[in-house]
């Protein structure tokens, strides 16, 4: 029996663009400890390159967990344990000789909570262009422009760049926080949960805007909203009490999973 | 049957939510208290200031009169003298002069001649003192040494005022103090916030904290024998105790101050910042310097303000340990005076109610202002700072 006809829910329609879904991030037999509390539980997957993937499940299931792997994000909690591999592009992240740094300059992230540093709008995104090292003036204006456009946050903002940030509305404060990750040019967009605190229009910018980035990055998405999740993933992993439950297409969760704990979730039964 | 009664009861149900009521007795006493309390806070400052102005105020209004020899009129001429310039003659209150009678005033008029018959007479003993133009300008005096043009001297024939030697000497040791202290509690405010080991900061936060109590007194005694003689042999200057050293073991008293008010400012900044700044590839200390630091700049600078407000106040660390000499000197290394110190040393010898005891009291209102207008302007820029950062001001 199908989960949801497909009535109900509005499936991606864009098809994957071309040369994407080369497997990029590769995660073996992951283990995660806080503590003594067993948090990630053995999780194996998969994710291609320039596919939106997105990470659904309830509460505390060990999603955005699993996210904060891919750029170390988890190294910050002081009792934080890990076992098994994470490799990205062939190249196991975990291992002794990886520069967590040079890791995050090539992985972007974008919080649950729009997070803009209390400077100018200009200064937000220009701060990790300086990280990278990029010094000319002409260089930065003309990278800031391009990010802004990209976030579709230009036309918006374009006379009030030196203002401060703070005075941007919630929407466009996350919309900020994605130009500024995706400024320093990353091969991979980590969005945990980017739209939750946003109004519905302010959520239909950002997904409008995942999509089109998409052509350029490798995007994983943690999501509350199944149907975010279903509109803008090509494929989706279900997440429950820290395991892996199901990743498959973004179709094929919504409209035939083959694990009865999905089907009860994605139907709306628990969760 | 009517829905009176249901009416009524209804009505008297919702009585309370009309606003202004004391619906609350013990809320709204509560409320007042604490607001009585505050306003008290408020009036003792203010008392304070009122008492110690007070008695400064006869040295402002230049009715004090400190000269060694004072013009002489001689007794026998008293009956020449209206009431009031004899009142003025003999420096009596209206009260003091109404108890008096002609007797009195005669003798007090004989005793007035024969201080004058003994007064010095070289230039300088018919000068008043305490005139504004001696406190604060340069005055060779006939009795001391042609440099010490600046000079306070409140003891001996000729008592002199001038203010420079003692602000000089307080500015020294207070610049000295925050040039030292400021860099090391903000450096440790930041290690212990932004990027120790929490579990090492659980230790290092109480034990820096724990310096602010220690008693000043002791920090003095601490500069006095110790330091005093350890800076001397590493520097090799020539007087022992001086505006450096007092400096420094004043900065060790101004240290959890300031450490204290930013650590706080900078845990507060929220650890989004942080997390957004790390996952844009910063180090965690380009994260701490580029982002949290510029975010806590109202709190760092206000820790800064109250360090300078310690500083220029303490009065026992350099009282003891900066040699307590009134010399007008720029240099460090020359022993030196604060204005706290001054007070501190002096007060319990001054005559009551005479020039020396004003004086004293007009400097300690100096410093109270002085120390006003500084947090108000500090007030003011941390307000402007604030804005800034919440993107109100340009």
């Amino acid at each position: 029996m199908a989960a949801i006809s497909s009535s109900q829910v509005t499936l991606n329609t864009v098809k994957p663009t071309v040369g994407a879904g080369e497997p990029l991030i590769t995660s073996e037999q992951v283990n995660l400890y806080y503590g003594t509390s067993h948090a990630l539980k053995g999780i194996s997957v998969t994710l291609g390159e320039r596919h939106v993937t997105a990470f659904i499940g309830p509460s505390g299931c060990g999603k955005s967990t699993f996210l904060r792997c891919f750029n170390r994000m988890n190294d910050l909690i002081d009792s934080v344990r890990i076992t098994g591999s994470i490799k990205i592009g062939g190249q196991d992240i975990y291992s002794k000789d990886v520069d967590v740094i040079e890791l995050r300059k090539r992985i972007g992230m974008v919080f649950q909570k729009s997070n803009p540093f209390p400077k100018s709008i200009y200064e937000n995104i220009a701060y990790g262009l300086k990280l990278h090292g990029m010094k000319a003036k002409s260089d930065l204006d003309s990278t800031v422009e391009q990010s802004l456009r990209g976030a579709a946050l230009w036309e918006e903002v374009k006379d009030r760049l030196h203002t401060s940030a703070m005075g941007l509305s919630g929407g466009q404060q996350q919309r900020l926080c994605i130009a500024r990750a995706i400024a320093i040019k990353p091969e991979i967009l980590l969005m945990d949960e980017p739209a939750s605190a946003l109004d519905p229009i302010a959520t239909a910018k950002i997904e409008e805007l995942i999509l089109e980035l998409k052509k350029d990055f490798t995007i994983v998405i943690v999501t509350h909203n199944m149907q975010q999740a279903a509109r803008i993933s090509d494929y989706t992993a279900f997440f429950y009490l820290g395991e892996l439950v199901e990743f498959d297409t973004t179709a094929k969760i919504f409209t035939n999973p083959s694990k009865r704990q999905t089907e009860d979730y994605v139907t709306g039964r628990f969760g | 049957m009517t829905n009176a009664p249901h009416t009524a009861k209804r009505t008297v149900g919702w009585m309370g939510i009309h606003r202004g009521h004391k619906a609350r007795p013990a809320e709204w006493l509560a409320e007042k208290l604490i607001f009585l309390v505050s306003l008290t806070a408020i009036l003792m400052v203010f008392l304070i200031f009122v008492f110690v102005a007070r008695e400064a105020l006869p040295l402002v209004f230049g009715q004090m009169n400190s000269a060694a020899a004072r013009p002489v009129i001689p007794a026998k001429e008293m009956g020449k003298l209206k009431p009031d310039e004899l009142r003025d003659y003999l420096a009596l209150t209206p009260e003091e002069f109404k108890r008096l009678d002609k007797e009195a005033l005669t003798a007090l008029m004989e005793v007035r001649e024969e201080e004058g018959k003994e007064a010095p007479k070289d230039k300088d003993a018919t000068v008043n003192t305490t005139e504004w133009k001696y406190l604060f300008a340069p005055h060779e005096w006939s009795d001391s040494r042609p440099e010490d043009r600046y000079v306070w001297q409140p003891i001996g024939r000729i008592h002199k005022y001038n203010l420079w030697p003692l602000i000089i000497g307080s500015l020294k040791t207070t610049i000295v103090a925050l040039l030292f202290s400021v860099p090391l509690a903000l450096a440790a405010a930041i290690y212990v916030s932004q990027l120790c080991r929490p579990s090492l900061k659980e230790w290092l936060k109480p034990a820096i904290e724990l310096l602010s109590g220690v008693p000043s007194v002791v920090l003095g005694f601490f500069g006095l024998m110790v330091m005093a003689t350890f800076l001397q042999g590493v520097l090799g200057y020539q007087s022992r105790l001086n505006a450096f050293v007092a400096g420094i073991a004043l900065g060790l008293a101004v240290i959890p101050v300031v450490f204290s008010i930013a650590e706080d400012a900078l845990t507060s900044v929220p650890r989004s910042y942080t997390q957004a700044a790390l996952a844009l590839g910063a180090s965690k200390w380009q994260a701490a310097w580029q982002i949290v630091l510029p975010a806590a700049a109202p709190g760092v600078f206000a820790a800064v303000v109250l360090g300078f407000g310690r500083a220029i106040g303490e009065t026992m660390v350099v009282l003891m340990a900066s040699g307590n000499a009134s010399i007008m000197s720029f240099s460090l290394f020359d022993s030196t005076r604060s204005i706290t110190a001054t007070i501190a040393a002096e007060l319990a010898e001054a005559v009551f109610g005479g020039h020396h005891y004003r004086m004293l009291f007009l400097i300690g209102a100096m410093l109270f202002i002085v120390t006003f207008l500084t947090n108000l302007a500090g007030d003011l820029i941390m307000h402007r700072l604030k804005g800034r950062l919440e993107g109100k001001a340009k």
